[in-house]
């Protein structure tokens, strides 16, 4: 008898389409889940369309306009599970820095037509609006992480995706600390791990792209980062204000120093 | 000390000795391990002659900050501890334990059966010695032995390093574990590395290690070398950059409510560098991985730390949520409950935890911290 496979969609708001195509970036393993799930809405891959509902929605990007705002509520109507993927969608987003100050500033300095453009004062995450069942941090998110996730709902387990620092997959991988080998102020021991050990083993300081880990103390860090290795408030402002500058600890410690 | 015999274990070699000395152990099949520099620190990595070692090189520590200098005498051994620990070789921070399929009428469990790696190791100092035994004690000799640790220690070849010029968060010397080497290598070397000839003393502590060393370009030690030696090692405890206090374990089965955990906790980060980079902490968690169909599983051991929140999960909530928690369970195991689990302090003043942490906390003076708050109480 044909086990009847469960509908996998795919859905894009506010974003650059960075962490879907980590889906298509799966290559080999790909064909894999194509054969464990049926991919029934991909518009990044395929036009063709299935009809919910969904057994499991992966949903990329903010909500960013009065648009988003209204569809996520569908999606979750037709989604069994939704994973929330990226720091768009887990966090707002770099287009959350926005947030920090008036939006309509800034159409009025891009747009030659301002009053064409449709958008909400910030950017925020999904589980702002509506209920997430897990949220898969990264900007974008790793693969291999994508397809734990995936794996992990399909086999009805807990996805092994650890919500320490960085610092813990570096001295995994045996990288040297870069803040203390180097004196680079590094987010890596307020961030949560995920990436692959991606800059610090190409000698550069941790972004932060996975967002703030368990109970980040980003105090003491952000003190660290002035007192000793010299950096004004404007420099520890800037530290925590990137990708995922809208997570909370990020956004509270970034507007300790305004 | 010139009035005592000249002990005929003690040769000397130079540095053609010393490259005899790594070849033949990479004749026997082994994989020899020594510091290496990398990414501005001294780690380990492979060595396959003594051109491979960083000549020269001295280390700078203080707490929250490391950096590499050079030092014209081209010394080999006149750096301290990196970011590196043994135990990377024998506990390795991400194992396969077992695997298991489905197949006809139920699950087919196939064991781990990676061949166990023969390892020599090469500079392991004092404290490092100190924290194999401490290892052998908890993964080895205990109740439950971790078969690949025991079959690889079994099947390693130590060629320790006396120090002699300890480094600024080095405190083995207030641990009892350095900066001469205690029990248990093959052979210990003592660098002299003067300006008319550049040697080491070689004693030797096994009889692997008598063999070894009977078949190296050596010569007897003379009783200048040895007085020398003495000379530079009673000057390298006396200059260790930090020291414990020698009741910590006292102090702190006293401390367990100070309110110094709350000051700790405003500057630890929960970070966990300091127990993955400490050369005994061994706690690890293992997690089930399986393929897309459910077809296949694994089973993973991975390096794991108290300072993770997941770590004190147990059923119905995390029991160690704060960093003040989470600090205090770290080193009251470290310095205090681990005498009465296994014997011995699981602390052997390496200094890398001081070193490593990204921002500076530093053990020996949270210990001092507590005692002091206590003290005043």
């Amino acid at each position: 008898m044909a086990v009847k496979r469960p509908k996998l969609a795919v859905w894009k708001f506010s974003s650059c389409d960075g962490c879907q195509l980590s889906l298509l970036d799966c290559e080999d393993e790909l064909l894999a889940v194509a054969e464990a799930v049926e991919i029934a809405y991909f518009l990044e891959a395929t036009r063709a369309e299935v009809r919910g509902p969904y057994d499991i929605s992966l949903v990329e990007g903010s909500i960013s306009t009065p648009h988003d705002a209204e569809r996520i509520h569908k999606v979750r109507r037709k989604s069994k599970s939704l994973i929330t993927i990226g720091a768009c969608a887990t966090a707002g987003g770099i287009q959350a820095l926005r947030n920090f100050h008036d939006v309509n500033d800034f159409v009025r300095a891009v747009y030659a037509h301002p009053e064409y453009i449709s958008t909400l004062a910030k950017s925020t995450p999904i589980q702002d609006h509506v209920q997430v069942d897990f949220e898969l941090h990264g900007c974008p998110i790793d693969k291999f992480q994508l397809l734990e996730v995936l794996n992990a709902f399909l086999n009805g387990r807990k996805p092994n995706i650890p919500r320490h620092s960085q610092c813990v997959e570096c001295k995994l991988a045996g990288t040297v600390c870069v803040m203390v080998a180097r004196g680079e102020p590094c987010l890596g021991p307020v961030t949560q791990a995920g990436c692959g050990n991606l800059c610090p083993s190409n000698d550069r300081p941790c972004y932060g792209c996975f967002g703030p880990k368990e109970m980040p103390n980003t105090g003491s860090l952000a003190d660290w980062s002035a007192r000793r290795l010299g950096q004004d408030a404007r420099q520890v402002r800037h530290l925590f204000r990137a990708f995922t500058a809208y997570a909370e600890p990020f956004r509270k410690e970034s507007e300790a120093h305004e | 000390m010139s009035e005592r015999a000249v002990p005929t274990n003690i040769r000397m070699i130079d540095r053609d000795g010393l490259d005899a000395l790594i070849r033949d152990l990479v004749g026997q099949g082994r994989r020899v391990i020594g510091p290496a520099l990398r990414d501005g620190a001294l780690v380990t990595g492979p060595v396959a002659s003594v051109d491979d070692l960083p000549a020269g090189v001295i280390d700078h520590q203080e707490a929250g900050g490391y950096h590499l200098d050079t030092h014209g005498n081209g010394a080999l051994f006149h750096n301290v501890v990196g970011p590196h620990t043994w135990k990377r070789y024998l506990y390795p921070p991400v194992r396969t334990l077992w695997s298991a399929r489905r197949a006809a009428g139920g699950l087919e469990v196939m064991a781990d059966d990676a061949p166990v790696p023969r390892y020599a190791f090469l500079g392991v100092r004092g404290c490092d010695l100190a924290a194999l035994r401490v290892l052998d004690r908890v993964l080895r000799d205990d109740a439950f032995a971790d078969p690949y640790y025991s079959a690889s220690r079994d099947a390693l070849f130590v060629v320790a390093v006396n120090c002699t010029r300890p480094g600024g968060t080095c405190f083995c010397a207030s641990m009892g574990c350095g900066p001469r080497v205690g029990e248990g290598f093959d052979l210990a070397l003592t660098e002299l590395p003067c300006e008319d000839r550049h040697v080491f003393l070689v004693e030797a502590g096994s009889e692997a290690g008598t063999a070894l060393l009977a078949g190296l370009p050596s010569e007897p030690a003379d009783r200048a070398a040895l007085a020398a030696a003495e000379a530079r090692l009673a000057e390298a405890a006396e200059s260790m950059g930090r020291e414990m206090i020698p009741d910590v374990a006292q102090v702190l089965r006293d401390g367990l409510n100070s309110p110094h955990w709350a000051t700790v906790a405003e500057r630890c980060l929960g970070c966990a560098n300091c127990t993955l980079v400490c050369p005994t902490c061994f706690c690890s968690t293992v997690e089930d991985v399986t393929d897309l169909s459910g077809a296949e599983a694994r089973r993973e051991r991975r390096w794991d730390s108290c300072f993770t929140l997941d770590f004190s999960y147990i059923h119905g909530g995390h029991i160690r949520r704060g960093g003040d928690a989470r600090y205090r369970q770290w080193i009251t195991h470290k310095l205090a409950h681990w005498h009465d689990q296994f014997g011995t302090s699981g602390c052997t003043g390496c200094g890398r935890c001081i070193t490593w942490c990204p921002v500076g906390i530093d053990i020996t003076e949270e210990a001092k911290a507590i005692k002091n708050r206590e003290g005043r109480a």
